[in-house]
């Protein structure tokens, strides 16, 4: 799960790491008097005005702006809320801003990286900074990998202060910051182990002028498993960053994402799906979505699956295709038959049952009287249900 | 021969008076299982599955009373880190963890514990391991599988048994079937599959099933470019996959690039694998390996 930065930097604010701090705002209405409050609270005449969406590199798509002026930071507003902001980490639809995030502008010395996330590999956490902070970083990473510093993090010890000082001093910080970043350091770790976040980011960290280290974004992803114990942050879900047939299909334990092409698959099992996916694509057709129903695929969700892949009307054939392990292929099909009945299916339906009760299965299909299609191996599948799209 | 299980591994079901439990265990036992003891904590001193096998409170019990090897866990996700970590304490050698949805947090725990104590770790989020005609430790259907020579080892579920399905349809049966899973941390790389079917010398050829994401195929391919003289037929799923809507750039730092299908694929051939473009050729592409 993601969160905005506002929310971030408050999860910040609590752990006592320094933050560019400001207020958020939805409505124009309450453009000025904020814009008014940052410059008095935080004693601070420029303003920075922020978009707030779930993508990074949003400075590149003009969502994040240094506003000298009121006049500046009002126009900035009313020029955001609203806006579809395409950045390169949104895709091309972009995102439609939904608030603003109004803050103090710092007067900045030097930008810095730092980050802290899984590595799977190693299977330990790991802590990145780098002095070259900004936006480039991945650049850097590529290009000059020497010049990210990572430790790794003994699950079992956590992180210890040696660690955090190896970081700051790699940052080639002077004695005052040096000592604000190893505490900081130290409570970014401890707030990413007890937010069960997988990943916390500031890019940039901060050095000002008058040598304080701040946060100037704040970046969280948290773990979808640990949310069960983790009610606070559960809460700060924002559901107008998702898509509203993901959240639909979300409500019926299924997992969708929409793509572009025209026909539409229901597959048991994350891999398989994939792998449906890319045989439409090999026989000449174009997948409209990714399905995945799970291992316990039932007449509901067979249905429920073909109620989120119809509310795509590019949808012209779909393909469902199921190796029943748990699941018993003879009720998958009992599930199709009665969908198709109670939704009136309109466009062709291609249906390959393989696994537990396969025979039984096609025999309830076929003696169905429906105009099912009946298929028998994946290419077999693929095949047909391409056809059907382009007759269709 | 076969690789991690065989009929005489002792078996300790964790979580065997669950629904899932219970019904995964008949089916296990059913496929000829030897399944000694079962355990949830406080029904110690109970028989599950029609009174035929004694539970435990603990897996330290199940170990000193019934001589217990070998785990498989269907444990609640809240609790499922820990079923592992008890598992490796007590002594366990090989734990399957078939749980999905554990947080990571406490993997990367279990993790370093069960590698502290040498305990092997298959999963979680897993399908677990079959070794055709002698023992399942998991929940994949037992009837698609046929007795022969070809490995199989897979991150995904549904996929695995596709794979499985194309190998028995042209005639090819199989050793040892393994779903690793697909989760952030997991307890068995496919370098570590890869190297125990190299040594098994009942398999004359392995499946390799990946998807996008992680550097794990890569690892494989690699080691097995040096090492295996035996032919490994390769699938990458997801080729179609949309690029995801990212956040942050840690993640990208980290793994370095080379996750996404082309790069696997391109990865995978560079190192002798033979790749299938298409999920269908899998069967077939083995079965022409093995007759060159």
């Amino acid at each position: 799960m993601k969160i905005h930065e506002f929310q971030g930097k408050n999860i910040f604010k609590h752990y006592g790491i320094p933050i560019q701090d400001g207020y958020v705002i939805e409505n124009l209405t309450d453009a000025s008097a904020t814009i008014e409050k940052v410059q008095q609270e935080f004693n601070s005449k420029a303003v920075m005005v922020k978009a707030q969406i779930h993508a990074g590199g949003r400075g590149k798509g003009g969502g994040v702006k240094y506003c000298p002026t009121t006049k500046d930071a009002l126009e900035n507003v009313s020029n955001m809320l609203g806006m579809n902001l395409v950045t390169p980490q949104t895709g091309a639809g972009g995102q439609k801003v939904r608030k603003v995030y109004i803050t103090e502008a710092l007067d900045i010395q030097k930008e810095y990286y730092c980050a802290l996330t899984l590595d799977r590999a190693k299977t330990k956490d790991v802590f990145m900074v780098s002095s070259e902070g900004g936006v480039e970083i991945e650049k850097v990473a590529e290009e000059t990998p020497e010049k990210i510093i990572k430790v790794w993090i003994d699950p079992l010890i956590g992180m210890k202060i040696p660690q955090a000082r190896e970081l700051a001093i790699g940052l080639g910080l002077g004695e005052r910051p040096l000592k604000t970043a190893i505490t900081m350091f130290m409570k970014m770790y401890q707030c990413y182990v007890e937010t069960d976040a997988s990943l916390v980011e500031i890019n940039p960290l901060v050095l000002t002028e008058d040598d304080r280290v701040v946060a100037l974004d704040a970046k969280f992803n948290f773990d979808d498993n640990a949310l069960y114990r983790q009610l606070d942050i559960a809460k700060l879900h924002d559901k107008h960053e998702e898509d509203p047939t993901e959240m639909a299909a979300k409500e019926y334990n299924l997992n969708y994402i929409k793509l572009d092409g025209n026909v539409g698959c229901m597959v048991n099992g994350a891999g398989l799906a994939m792998a449906t996916m890319d045989i439409i694509k090999l026989a000449g057709g174009e997948p409209a979505n990714f399905l995945d129903v799970g291992g316990a695929a039932s007449a509901e969700t067979v249905k429920n699956g073909f109620k989120i892949i119809l509310s795509d009307d590019h949808v012209k054939a779909i393909l469902i295709n199921i190796f029943g392990g748990i699941v018993r292929c003879d009720r998958v099909a009992n599930g199709v038959i009665q969908a198709v009945k109670e939704l009136g299916l309109e466009v062709p339906v291609v249906v390959r049952l393989e696994g537990t009760n396969a025979q039984a299965a096609k025999t309830i299909l076929s003696e169905s009287g429906l105009a099912i299609v009946s298929a028998g191996n994946m290419q077999d599948a693929a095949s047909k249900v391409v056809n059907a799209a382009l007759e269709n | 021969m076969s690789i991690l299980v065989n009929k005489d591994s002792r078996v300790v079901v964790q979580g065997i008076t669950g629904s899932e439990g219970t019904f995964h265990s008949t089916q296990m036992l059913e496929y000829g299982t030897n399944i000694v003891a079962g355990v949830t904590p406080g029904k110690g001193g109970q028989m599950a599955l029609d009174d035929s096998i004694p539970v435990y409170n603990t897996v330290r019990e199940a170990c000193t009373q019934e001589k217990a090897t070998v785990s498989i866990i269907f444990v609640p996700p809240s609790f499922a880190a820990e079923a592992i970590i008890e598992a490796s304490d007590a002594g366990i050698g090989l734990v399957v963890c078939i749980t999905e949805g554990i947080p990571v947090r406490d993997m990367v725990k279990a993790k370093r514990v069960i590698d502290q104590n040498g305990t092997q770790l298959v999963g979680p989020n897993c399908p677990g391991i079959i070794t055709v005609g002698e023992c399942k430790l998991g929940i994949m259907p037992g009837f698609i599988c046929q007795q022969g020579n070809i490995g199989v080892v897979s991150k995904s579920g549904t996929l695995t048994y596709e794979a499985i399905g194309q190998l028995s349809n042209v005639g090819l049966g199989q050793t040892t079937a393994i779903g690793i899973g697909g989760d952030p941390i997991i307890g068995t790389t496919m370098t570590e599959i890869l190297k125990l079917f190299e040594n098994d010398p009942q398999t004359h050829g392995v499946v390799m099933i990946g998807e996008i994401g992680g550097q794990m195929e890569n690892e494989a391919a690699r080691w097995a470019k040096d090492n295996m003289s035996k032919p490994v037929v390769g699938f990458i799923a997801g080729q179609t996959a949309p690029p995801g809507r990212r956040m942050g750039h840690a993640g990208a730092i980290v793994s370095g690039g080379d996750d996404n299908a082309e790069a696997k694929m391109r990865i995978l051939k560079e190192c002798g694998i033979i790749v299938c473009e298409s999920v269908a050729e899998i069967g077939k592409k083995m079965k022409n390996a093995l007759n060159n």
